[in-house]
């Protein structure tokens, strides 16, 4: 509820699938080439050509629609949508109009640590324009057809969303179910995965308002700005007695406006129907069966595992479900181990993350592997070394395929665990500061992590300071 | 008797038996285009060097003694629809007439590994849009019967051409009847194929679902080895059936003995010239007479045919013809002031009245409002007719009726009523509707000397039973007329 409104938020989100190769042509799918290398007769509409589908994008597609619970229509066909656009070079894009491939499905998100459940309309594959490239070097404009027949996913949500918060959430969530697949390479600066947004706000009770539809939304949190700006915008209109109208508007994040495209009366007509240069698709149930055994545990269901049967918090939960990489990593450290998950996710959510961050890079693209960092925090439980000299090691293995042991050894890492050692440094350290001891003797009992540091000193840190502090406090009570 | 008027058949075997060569034969066809090309003007572009140079090359590899296919040194013209890689395609239209293809379509590909000698591009109507080729951006193409006739159309040059001994055989197109209306009309053999059983990849789209490509030859055997180096399934084409073809040419049986043969009623009624009907019905009698059992047929939906036939055709035309924008290739209009004024200004001189009538039409019938009253019914009624089809050839083989109602009509004379030209496709669009095979054979002359053509009609895949049938014809009539040019 915003200001007495309720809001409410519907997504269509378009992912570009990640196949070897485009949707009706053999020309390689290929992001940031050299412009129009990655064209062929049929990509750039030339006169006579035609297209041949791609199966892989019917099975890529068929993937997300049992990921998000969708009815798989075994049945379906491709239709053309038509308009005039210079990226478009055969002024139509081919789409499904009338009976997409996945429909009627739902996906599950968090929002605060709620549960929502929202709608999903349909999943629809289509194909990709190109680009038109603008530059002070040249008047006018010129179009790259790199882009034309990439293929994608339209995602159709239900108007379930009630926040730009949900709105997050929820495509956070397809972006992680997307990751899981490995059907889209998620990479917002590409323009992988893109979104247009439809916003109403209606007060309590009442039916639905008149929607708008918001373009070029190219981010997770352009999308937020943008759901806030135009719900405040339609507030401000219905407060000041006006009727907000049925219109397509362009975001213009870096300005933090949307400005009118076109209204409903301009509305196009894309004059959609039955692409004739394709077959109808048909998919029987084994190809869909066997699609479905292919989808593996998804972030929801291991978000739920992590924290009823790990302990994990849902912030760290949600943290590692999220992104594909850390879950993988996570689930081979503590699958056949006996490690403690929350060290695991300690060291995921703590160094490892930190050092991804400032590399811009996944745990996957290091040289640290599960079974390196299970050896690891294996060793540390032992004593062998403190947490100190694990972040050590943690350092070297994770550009360095170096054995942990090797490393212990030549930087003299391991803990002094051996009494009679740890006594004669105890011995020494006591005899060295009488104040101290006198002091807690006295009952300044603050004064016993004193000797305990001066004692981790004089071992150069080596000294196993649990054992350390347990001859101390014996020695000091003799 | 000079080579050019030859049959490509005879001609297969005297360039097998090395008693002519490629060169000669090539030679001979291009001196007949000199000296009728100005009366018939059936080619946009002629390609003289590079076929002679063809015709050496292929006379050097018989002299190797490599094994050659039949058509080998054979020439051969293409309708300007067909994408030659190199070579001009225009479509007739000013549209593409700077245009020419990176890349070959895929019966190019297929007669270029069986070594023709490609003379050139023949007229056709703008897009493949008429009946007539008067429709061409760039010259009216005349009926070598009588020049002051139209060849008929769309693909007028490709029949013309063949008639007037211009090529030895031809490739058309027919959407609609776009190959046998001119094959009838110019007095030659003309087949439009099954649906899917030549590929289209690199034919430019006129009407995606209705469009194959097809054959044009002086006789029966001529078309039949055309159709085998043509037809075959292509990955390119989705469209493209994948089946295994039997060569017709080597099957061909000479005989309608126990030919159990309908002859549709529906296709016999109002508008049908006497003589031509009477042409087409004296054939039925010839098979009758020669062991072929004749029964009448009821096909009710054929008066709603041409309707269907326009709706979807028109439909399908306005979205492939939509890429013409200016863009990219082809013609752009010289001044304009923005983007909409560049697509409108190019598109506006770019093409001619038939094409836009039809983008038109097929931008109407699919607008929101008006889908399912027109588009929609249509294709409602393409299933009727596709069914009612299948039911007859449960109860016979083959169907005979007229190709075009009439025989040709004079320069200009339909130019101006669209609704009288579109009825001459009346016989014909059936068939593309339905997808199914069928063939333009000659059977007499009306009282001017023009050329009145059967049509031959199967069930899918049937192509074989429409060459028996048609050679069996020729044979018993003694073979088809040339005009005297």
């Amino acid at each position: 509820m915003v200001e007495g409104y309720e809001v409410v938020i519907g997504l269509e989100t378009h992912a570009e699938l990640n196949t070897e190769s485009k949707i009706y042509c053999s020309c390689k799918n290929q992001f940031g080439l050299e412009v129009n290398t990655q064209v062929c007769p049929v990509c750039m509409g030339m006169p006579g050509a035609l297209p041949t589908l791609n199966e892989k994008v019917v099975d890529y597609a068929i993937k997300m629609g049992h990921a998000l619970n969708c009815t798989i229509n075994p049945v379906c066909k491709q239709d053309r949508k038509n308009y005039f656009y210079p990226d478009l070079p055969k002024a139509y894009q081919i789409s499904q109009a009338e009976v997409p491939l996945c429909q009627n499905g739902y996906v599950d998100i968090y929002v605060d640590g709620e549960e929502k459940r929202i709608g999903i309309t349909r999943i629809h594959i289509e194909e990709d324009a190109g680009k038109l490239l603008h530059s002070d070097k040249f008047s006018g404009s010129l179009v790259d057809l790199n882009r034309c027949g990439v293929p994608l996913i339209e995602i159709v949500s239900e108007p379930d969303m009630r926040s730009s918060s949900e709105a997050k959430a929820y495509l956070e969530t397809l972006k992680s179910i997307l990751q899981y697949l490995g059907i889209c390479d998620c990479k917002m600066q590409e323009g992988s995965i893109r979104c247009d947004v439809n916003v109403s706000v209606h007060k309590p009770g009442e039916p639905f308002g008149t929607r708008s539809e918001m373009k070029n939304v190219n981010s997770f949190s352009a999308a937020v700005r943008g759901i806030d700006y135009e719900v405040n915008r339609q507030i401000e209109i219905l407060k000041a007695g006006g009727k907000v109208e049925q219109e397509t508007r362009r975001w213009d994040d870096q300005k933090g406006i949307s400005v009118s495209m076109r209204s409903k009366e301009d509305a196009q007509d894309y004059r959609y129907f039955p692409e004739p240069d394709l077959l109808t698709i048909v998919v029987d149930k084994e190809r869909i069966d066997a699609l479905k055994a292919e989808i593996p545990e998804l972030p929801n269901k291991k978000l739920i595992r992590y924290i009823k049967e790990y302990g994990l918090s849902l912030k760290e939960a949600t943290a590692i479900s999220e992104n594909v990489d850390k879950a993988g990593f996570f689930d081979e450290c503590v699958n056949n181990s006996n490690v403690s998950p929350k060290s695991v996710c300690n060291w995921l959510l703590g160094d490892i993350a930190k050092y991804e961050n400032a590399n811009n890079i996944s745990v996957r693209d290091t040289l640290l592997t599960p079974s390196k960092l299970v050896e690891l925090i294996k060793i540390i439980d032992s004593g062998k070394i403190s947490n100190a000299a694990g972040k050590t090691v943690f350092d070297i293995i994770i550009t360095k395929d170096e054995s942990i042991s090797d490393i212990i050894e030549s930087k003299s890492l391991a803990q002094i665990s051996d009494a009679s050692a740890l006594e004669s440094i105890a011995d020494e350290v006591l005899s060295q500061n009488e104040k101290s001891v006198n002091d807690y003797k006295n009952g300044k009992t603050n004064a016993l992590g004193f000797l305990v540091g001066q004692c981790m000193k004089a071992s150069k840190g080596k000294a196993n300071p649990s054992i350390m502090k347990e001859i101390i406090v014996k020695k000091l009570s003799e | 008797m000079e080579l050019y008027n030859l049959s490509g058949y005879e001609l297969s075997r005297m360039l097998k038996d090395k008693k002519i060569s490629s060169v000669e034969l090539t030679e001979s066809v291009f001196s007949r285009i000199d000296s009728v090309e100005d009366k018939i003007e059936a080619y946009v572009t002629l390609d003289k060097e590079n076929a002679l140079n063809k015709a050496k090359e292929v006379d050097d590899k018989r002299a190797e003694g490599k094994e050659l296919s039949k058509l080998a040194g054979i020439p051969i013209g293409i309708k300007d629809n067909i994408s030659t890689k190199g070579l001009l395609t225009t479509c007739s239209s000013k549209m593409l007439s700077n245009y020419v293809p990176p890349f070959n379509a895929t019966v190019m590909d297929k007669l270029d590994s069986m070594d023709i000698v490609v003379t050139g591009k023949l007229n056709m109507d703008e897009f493949a849009m008429g009946s007539s080729t008067e429709t061409s951006y760039f010259k009216k193409t005349k009926n070598p019967f009588d020049t002051t006739r139209i060849p008929g159309g769309s693909s007028g040059g490709s029949a013309a051409a063949v008639s007037a001994g211009e090529a030895v055989m031809a490739l058309g197109s027919d959407t609609g009847g776009s190959i046998r209306q001119p094959a009838s009309y110019c007095g030659v053999v003309g087949l439009k194929p099954t649906y899917g059983s030549v590929s289209r990849f690199g034919l430019v789209a006129f009407a995606s679902s209705l469009d194959q490509i097809g054959p044009i030859g002086k006789s029966v055997k001529d078309t039949a080895m055309l159709f085998d180096a043509i037809c075959g399934y292509d990955e390119k084409d989705a469209t493209s059936a994948d089946i295994s073809h039997k060569s017709c040419l080597s099957n061909l049986k000479a005989d309608v003995k126990g030919l159990k043969i309908g002859v549709p009623k529906e296709y016999f009624s109002k508008g049908i010239d006497d003589k031509v009907k009477a042409s087409v019905l004296d054939a039925v009698k010839l098979f009758e007479e020669n062991g072929a059992e004749v029964k009448e047929v009821s096909l009710p939906s054929t008066d709603y045919a041409l309707n269907a036939y326009y709706i979807i055709s028109s439909a399908e035309a306005s979205s492939n013809l939509a890429r013409y924008d200016g863009v990219k290739y082809g013609y752009r209009a010289k001044d304009y002031d923005g983007l909409i004024e560049m697509y409108e200004k190019t598109r506006s001189e770019g093409f001619g009245d038939e094409v836009k009538r039809r983008i038109m039409l097929g931008t109407f019938v699919l607008s929101s409002g008006f889908y399912d009253a027109y588009y929609k019914k249509a294709k409602l009624l393409q299933r009727r007719i596709s069914s009612e089809f299948s039911d007859v050839f449960s109860d016979v083989d083959i169907l005979c009726a007229p190709t075009v109602p009439t025989t040709a009509f004079k320069i200009g004379e339909n130019i101006g009523d669209p609704i009288k030209m579109y009825a001459t496709d009346v016989c014909t669009v059936t068939i593309n509707i339905a997808g199914l095979p069928a063939m333009s054979i000659p059977c007499g002359y009306d009282g001017n000397g023009l050329p009145i053509g059967i049509q031959l009609i199967a069930d899918k895949f049937n192509e074989q039973t429409l060459f028996n049938t048609a050679e069996c014809y020729e044979n018993l009539v003694g073979g088809f007329k040339s005009p005297n040019l």
